[in-house]
């Protein structure tokens, strides 16, 4: 017999912690649709946890997580109590369900999913992993419900890296659920449904629309939300595009369209689409499928698991957002130049993207600057994953939320291939930034302290070369390798 | 370019170049796997004049070799002093950017922590490697995200690290400007032998022509060497690491201890792994996952206590890799007997550091049948020669029944 004795301490056996706490069901998002699964459950007797990531921290907002509020948030946002309080009662449906016994956590957001399969098989049952402020613990469940919504489809242009250039979700959250949108004057970019909603929704709650700037020859969205917005005296800006977003130190002060018109306003807000926000998805492994119709990559079906709401699709109206979006990145890459701004977190301009060079702190010799994603094609069809680590772009404290579907947009063109012939930059947990001290197990198992190793704990792997098959290599083996837990 | 804490070499790596340019011309040589050590084999080769051909099952260095914690210290190898000579000037012989960094500290905060890593520090300085013992003031002073409750540490005065990734694409693509060819996406699918010989490797990209064959597929060598006869026994792990946002910067980002692996990167994220692996099932077309699991969060924690100043940093990923082992944990690098045009390698979980060297290595046993610089005895395959077909259950290495159902 081997000396482990037919078992080696430090592989993860039964080392991860069971569940702190387990639930029937398990709904993350509390919006409408997540409301509406949690109090079904509790309907039928189950026990619900619904939790729900707002308030947002402040910081998470400054970095556009999870939506891109585009530093147009108002300091009311750093007042945490003022925060939860607002967005309890923004929702009238919190209360009818912790009335009906569900269990509410707001504020608290759910980071990974996970679950035996392929690969892993240490889990004692499938758990979803959560975050308040304070701690993070990990939950089981029976049925995870997820209703994490959409997210902001971000596309760049000359300037959009700076304060004042927001998505249409993140300026609904900031005037509906927050009471906290810092803007005064928008310009709207996009005419499909989203954009008209969020041009009438703005100036319903006093904010001014300077107006709609769309690239395509009409209005996308529907016809008598388009009369609705015409009523109501905003202009269009028909066959154009914001040109550049001109500002100064608190950010965005007008646009120049391709038109040459240029606009007053202090916020642009990009309204071209809304990305069904898959992030627990993908990172956890599950299925996920391309439908232009229903906003792009959208859960496929995941056993346990039930996507509800904007997660799992936009409303299929026939219009297809794949290609509207293309039609906006296209355009806007023609007005983008070299130096343009792709990832923000990583300064990566578009030039250095589409060169696969790498950041500025490193040089470049001349192979390195001979290299692009030409030469790279070569090898065979781009991957977003090898071209990010390469060139950073998507590596940032955003989690490559402004732009991870621009990334894949670009890289499609640039392969001369439709959309989703090059694949999306896959998401990892966690899935929303956290800190160390927050994530961190700060009651881990003795048994975890004790299987602990820096590598794989084998013996005889970490014996100099000239003491194997000497007295020394057990003396080795005794010293930094038997029972080295760390 | 050298370093204070060791021999200088006699000859410098330009003059190793120099000195090799030629010597493998006309040969023709198939590397089955493009991570590290099959991609400094390929480029060795071709710098000795050979044709290089790499056939990979996906993309280069998509596996363990581009997902490691990127650490070149690996005092315990007989490749050690030829991979200190090497790192310092790989960004000028491969003509890309490695972020190749010098030198590594190592940090306790548990006083066995700081009695291992004396331990460490005292072998490695018997062996003619300097390390210096640090006490807690001197760890907080040269690594400024420690705190109160570092004991003490030790500074290796050799040693480093370079980002994996950037560093498998550099050798791939110095590899391509010596004329060398990749095929990504190109799984092996069988050997043509003849003679005692393998004549040519059939792959998704057709059949390629050799006079040599270098198995360097991590996880999957024992599925390919076994349709050539030969067993290496091989069991495949899976490790973890996560990663925060940018720190200030240290003056040496080569910083672990408290049980972890790792490195502030040039960027200044603090990518770390360690703890528990899980083994796994190996499967012939690669892994089918690479999953994380809540480790993450006691990896947060280790990361936290080692570096307390930076426990406000948020982990923005976490990730996952396979690891190939073998029963003694250290390297197989070997040329074959029979067929004996092949060379296999495997490095046992510790290839990403050890490249420059192992390339070195594999190039030596291909183009003259033994290693030129270093005694490799010891890690030939026949030291598991009569091995029982149940050396993992033995160790407790098995996969799980679930897994191998899965």
């Amino acid at each position: 017999m081997h000396a482990n004795n037919g078992t080696d301490p430090h592989a993860i056996g039964t080392k991860l912690p069971a569940p702190e706490a387990r639930y029937d069901l398990v709904v993350v998002g509390a919006g409408p649709a997540g409301l509406a699964a949690a109090l079904a459950g509790a309907g039928e007797g189950k026990s619900v946890l619904l939790v729900d990531e707002n308030p947002i921290p402040g910081g998470a907002m400054g970095n556009d997580v999870p939506l891109l509020f585009g530093g147009r948030m108002t300091a009311a946002t750093q007042n945490a109590e003022r925060m939860l309080e607002t967005v309890f009662m923004s929702e009238p449906q919190l209360e009818a369900a912790m009335d009906a016994g569900v269990e509410v956590l707001l504020g608290t957001s759910a980071w990974g999913v996970y679950r035996n399969g392929p690969g892993i098989t240490g889990l004692p049952e499938s758990v979803v992993a959560l975050a308040d402020k304070d701690r993070g613990w990990i939950v089981g469940y029976g049925e995870l419900v997820l209703a994490t919504g959409a997210r902001d489809l971000a596309i760049g242009f000359p300037g959009w890296n700076q304060p004042g250039v927001m998505g249409a979700a993140a300026l609904e959250r900031l005037l509906t659920r927050y009471e906290a949108f810092a803007g005064k004057r928008v310009l709207i970019v996009g005419s499909h449904d989203l954009a008209l909603h969020t041009a009438l929704l703005a100036q319903e709650k006093g904010v001014e629309v300077a107006g709609i700037v769309e690239v395509r020859a009409a209005p996308q969205g529907d016809a008598a939300l388009a009369d609705a917005v015409r009523a109501a005296q905003i202009p269009f800006y028909l066959e154009d595009a914001p040109a550049e977003a001109i500002g100064g130190i608190d950010g965005v002060e007008r646009v120049r369209l391709r038109s040459g018109a240029e606009i007053a306003v202090d916020t642009v807000v990009l309204a071209i689409g809304l990305v069904p926000s898959i992030e627990l998805i993908d990172a956890m492994g599950g299925s996920r499928v391309l439908d232009g119709a229903r906003g792009g990559y959208i859960p496929g079906e995941n056993a346990g698991v039930r996507c509800v709401g904007t997660c799992a699709g936009l409303a299929d109206t026939g219009f297809d957002h794949v290609e509207y979006r293309m039609d906006w990145a296209r355009e806007l890459g023609k007005l983008s130049a070299a130096g343009t701004i792709v990832c923000q977190c990583e300064e990566v301009t578009r030039g250095d993207l589409l060169g696969v060079q790498p950041p500025r702190y490193l040089e470049r010799p001349a192979p390195m600057a001979a290299r692009s994603l030409d030469t790279l094609i070569q090898d065979g069809p781009p991957n977003p994953d090898q071209i990010k680590r390469l060139t950073r772009a998507g590596m940032g404290v955003c989690q490559g939320r402004r732009c991870r579907d621009q990334v894949a947009m670009m890289l499609a063109m640039a392969a001369d291939g439709p959309f989703g012939s090059v694949p999306l930059a896959t998401h990892r947990a966690p899935v929303r930034p956290l800190p160390l001290r927050v994530l961190a197990d700060w009651e881990e198992s003795p048994e975890m302290r004790a299987g602990w190793d820096v590598w794989f704990g084998i013996p005889t792997q970490w014996v100099p070369y000239r003491d194997i098959d000497t007295p020394r290599e057990r003396e080795h083996q005794v010293a930094i390798a038997d029972g080295w837990s760390l | 370019m050298t370093y204070v804490g060791l021999p200088t070499p006699s000859e410098t790596p330009q003059e190793t170049m120099a000195k090799i340019a030629g010597t493998a011309a006309k040969m023709k040589v198939v590397i089955v796997g493009g991570g590290v050590s099959g991609l400094s084999a390929g480029w060795w080769l071709a710098r000795s004049g050979a044709s290089v051909t790499v056939l990979d099952k996906g993309i280069v260095g998509w596996e363990a070799s581009g997902r490691n914690g990127g650490g070149a210290s690996h005092y315990q190898s007989p490749l050690f002093v030829e991979e200190q000579r090497m790192w310092p000037h790989m960004d000028e012989l491969l003509g890309y950017p490695t972020e190749h960094q010098k030198e590594r500290i190592v940090a306790a905060v548990t006083e066995k922590q700081l009695n291992q890593y004396h331990y460490l520090a005292k072998m490695n300085n018997d062996l003619g490697y300097r390390v210096d013992l640090l006490t807690g003031d001197q760890v907080r002073a040269m690594v400024p995200l420690t705190g109160d409750n570092c004991l003490g540490g030790m500074h290796y005065r050799f040693g480093g690290h370079a980002n994996p990734q950037r560093s498998v694409q550099a050798y791939a693509w110095a590899l391509q400007d010596l004329g060398g060819r990749i095929y990504q996406h190109s799984p092996v699918t069988g050997f043509e032998t003849e003679c005692g010989k393998v004549v040519a490797v059939h792959s998704g990209s057709g059949r390629h022509e050799c006079d040599a064959v270098v198995v360097a597929a991590g996880p999957q060598i024992g599925a390919l060497m076994a349709k050539l006869g030969v067993e290496v026994p091989l069991a495949a792990a899976r490790a973890e690491m996560i990663v925060t946002e940018p720190a200030p910067m240290m003056p040496i980002g080569g910083v672990d201890g408290n049980g972890l692996y790792g490195r502030q990167t040039m960027r200044g994220n603090l990518a770390y792994g360690g703890g528990p692996h899980e083994w796994l099932e190996t499967f012939e077309a690669g892994p089918p996952a690479r999953p994380s699991s809540p480790l993450t969060r006691n990896l947060a924690r280790r990361v936290a206590e080692l570096f307390p100043k930076a426990a406000h940093l948020n982990v923005i990923r976490s990730w996952a890799g396979i690891v190939e082992n073998t029963p003694d944990g250290r390297p197989i690098i070997d040329r074959m007997s029979d067929p004996e045009n092949v060379v296999v390698a495997t490095m046992s979980g510790v290839g990403f550091g050890l490249s420059p060297a192992s390339g070195h290595a594999i190039r030596d046993l291909v183009v003259d049948g033994q290693c030129s610089f270093t005694d490799i005895a010891k890690l030939s395959l026949s030291r598991f020669d009569g091995i029982g077909a149940d050396w993992r259950e033995q160790r407790g290495w098995q996969a799980p029944k679930a897994e191998i159902a899965a």
